[in-house]
């Protein structure tokens, strides 16, 4: 169960949440979408066209270390996901090839998005439906968008049920600003929510569904609208892989020469620890992601060198604090470029 | 015997405790309740092979109860009406009541001596009773729980408990504060695993506390020892603060 807190304006968790879908439709997977702010249909219309040519990984040089971390790509026949960490090597030959490249700024031709079958649910087209489970007290947009995934999972056997199909496939599953206005959920909009179990009975039914059969998840949510933190923490226990973006536009940090290459920073609080008593933890958390013409990227954080004293002061700063918002999994992070104190 | 253990992570992962309390109690011959809220049965099974005890053989010869939380919980929600005899232990979750009675039922009958059982004292493992709050229990009826299944298990039985909850005093989270602390003042033994206060580390994963109450009547303060730990792939290695492999 992948979480993504959205970043401002909606812009690159967007970008991310269609990565994921169009994955799924390159490996052929089957795909589930889940909106009250856009029409599936929609969505589906403006996913990024995948790049079949080996070559563009030519292109993109002498970069230091372009990693690929939105693929997420499923194990064979489990019902976890195992989130590819970015590798950071120094060279570009050592891509690890796993996943596709899309070209954002193609969109996906329509035969390609035919060829696999995908459901959507828009909110808005199913109110009128009453929900058949009992819905526990829980938001009843949430619950008519549970029922909805529990009846496709089983009708389509993605949970085992149907001995006879020989072929077994994998569900992708997105929901897009889950916990927002639209979906009936104050949570975002209040300090003390009228109902705040809605949102964690939603993740704990929902995480039920994925662990008992084969489907992998995304959820995009507005936490920077969620004041409340209790349920943020709560929220991210339940998550498998909780992954924040946060963009510069808007903030100071635009025209913070130190970001100047990038557009965002990625946050990472939580890796899958699924089967093991360890996750692969990577060497560095400092990330950040940027969008360039054709290809959405996350890399390392890198800073300039530090050519005036201001600028180092600034960012030290600013860095510490960042480091300590971005406790999570083993402690705070250590800083990617140490400055030289003169 | 008769033990209250408390585990407690903030900031980072205490289930490696879980693990390793579930195959050493397995592995010592006691039978074994095992409410695992929030990951499958696959997943402790996997871990605990590595460990080297099998859940499925565990569960086979009736030294193990294990609870899924997460399929109790679809049982629930999508399955048919259930029998009026047995209700669900998470019947809590449909929202008629609170009260985790129904919870407490389940356990009390899993560890009730059977005929024939020749396991040694019944053991209770709670992972994680944070969870319970986000599903809508009300603090005071999970401590209710709780206290019950004290008096049920450790007074009664003569059994251990073993509870795992979550804490982080940033998140604000006044009810789950609230559940932490009143559970810290009765354990007998608290391990508390958090990360390291000075960041990030690759060869030491984080700290633990180790926080063993001496006497309840004598005003003898709590022993409490700090080690440090690395987790790898089959085994938790522990050592004195400072002296991690990686530094010596």
């Amino acid at each position: 169960l992948v979480f993504t807190e959205e970043d401002k304006y909606g812009l690159y968790s967007n970008l991310l949440f269609k990565y994921f879908l169009a994955e799924g439709i390159v490996c052929g997977h089957d795909l589930f979408v889940a909106s009250a702010k856009e029409h599936p249909d929609n969505i589906l219309k403006e996913l990024p066209a995948p790049l079949l040519d080996d070559t563009y990984g030519k292109e993109l040089g002498d970069e230091a270390a372009a990693v690929k971390s939105e693929d997420f790509q499923d194990s064979m026949k489990i019902a976890w996901r195992y989130q590819n960490l970015p590798k950071m090597e120094a060279s570009p030959t050592t891509y690890t090839k796993f996943g596709h490249y899309y070209d954002v700024s193609k969109k996906m031709s329509p035969e390609l998005c035919q060829s696999v079958k995908w459901h959507s649910f828009y909110l808005h087209e199913e109110l009128s439906l009453e929900p058949k489970m009992k819905t526990c007290n829980m938001n009843s947009g949430y619950a008519r968008l549970l029922q909805f995934i529990q009846r496709i999972i089983s009708q389509e056997g993605f949970d085992g049920s149907d001995p006879q199909k020989k072929q077994r496939n994998v569900l992708r599953i997105g929901i897009q600003s889950l916990g927002s206005i639209l979906w009936g959920d104050d949570v975002c909009c209040s300090d003390t929510p009228e109902d705040p179990h809605s949102l964690t009975k939603f993740l704990y039914v929902l995480r039920g569904l994925l662990r008992k059969s084969l489907s992998a998840c995304i959820i995009t949510v507005p936490a920077h609208l969620i004041q409340n933190k209790a349920i943020m923490e709560r929220v991210t226990n339940l998550s498998d892989m909780v992954v924040g973006l946060e963009s510069f536009i808007g903030s100071e940090r635009e025209t913070n020469p130190l970001y100047k290459d990038y557009h965002g920073l990625v946050h990472v609080r939580q890796i899958p620890r699924l089967n093991s008593l360890i996750c692969d933890v990577s060497d560095t958390k400092d990330l950040a992601f940027r969008l360039k013409r054709k290809l959405f990227t996350i890399e390392r954080l890198h800073l300039p060198p530090d050519l005036s004293d201001t600028v180092s002061r600034a960012s030290k700063q600013d860095l510490a604090g960042s480091a300590k918002l971005l406790s999570s999994g083993c402690g705070a992070m250590a800083i990617g470029k140490k400055h030289l104190d003169f | 015997q008769g033990k209250f253990t408390l585990l407690r992570d903030t900031r980072t992962d205490g289930s490696f405790l879980v693990h390793h309390f579930l195959s050493f109690y397995l592995r010592a011959g006691c039978k074994v309740c095992f409410v695992a809220l929030l990951q499958s049965f696959s997943h402790y099974s996997i871990v605990a092979q590595k460990l080297g005890v099998s859940l499925a053989a565990a569960k086979e010869r009736g030294q193990l109860v294990f609870l899924e939380g997460l399929n109790s919980c679809l049982d629930l929600l999508f399955g048919e009406e259930e029998q009026p005899g047995q209700p669900s232990p998470l019947q809590f979750l449909s929202g008629s009541s609170s009260e985790l009675r129904a919870f407490f039922d389940f356990v009390r009958v899993s560890l009730a001596p059977a005929d024939g059982d020749s396991w040694k004292g019944p053991v209770l493992l709670v992972d994680d009773l944070s969870v319970l709050l986000s599903l809508g229990a009300a603090p005071v009826a999970v401590l209710d729980f709780i206290h019950y299944c004290r008096v049920s298990v450790c007074c009664q039985l003569k059994g251990n408990v073993v509870v795992l909850v979550h804490s982080n005093e940033d998140a604000e989270d006044e009810e789950n504060e609230l559940v932490v602390n009143s559970l810290c003042h009765h354990s007998d033994l608290i391990l508390w695993a958090e990360g390291l206060a000075t960041g990030f580390c690759k060869d030491v994963h984080g700290q633990i506390k180790i926080i063993k109450r001496l006497s309840l009547r004598q005003a003898e303060p709590d022993l409490v020892q700090i080690y440090q730990y690395k987790i790898q792939e089959r085994n938790v290695s522990f050592f004195a603060r400072g002296l991690s492999a990686a530094v010596l």
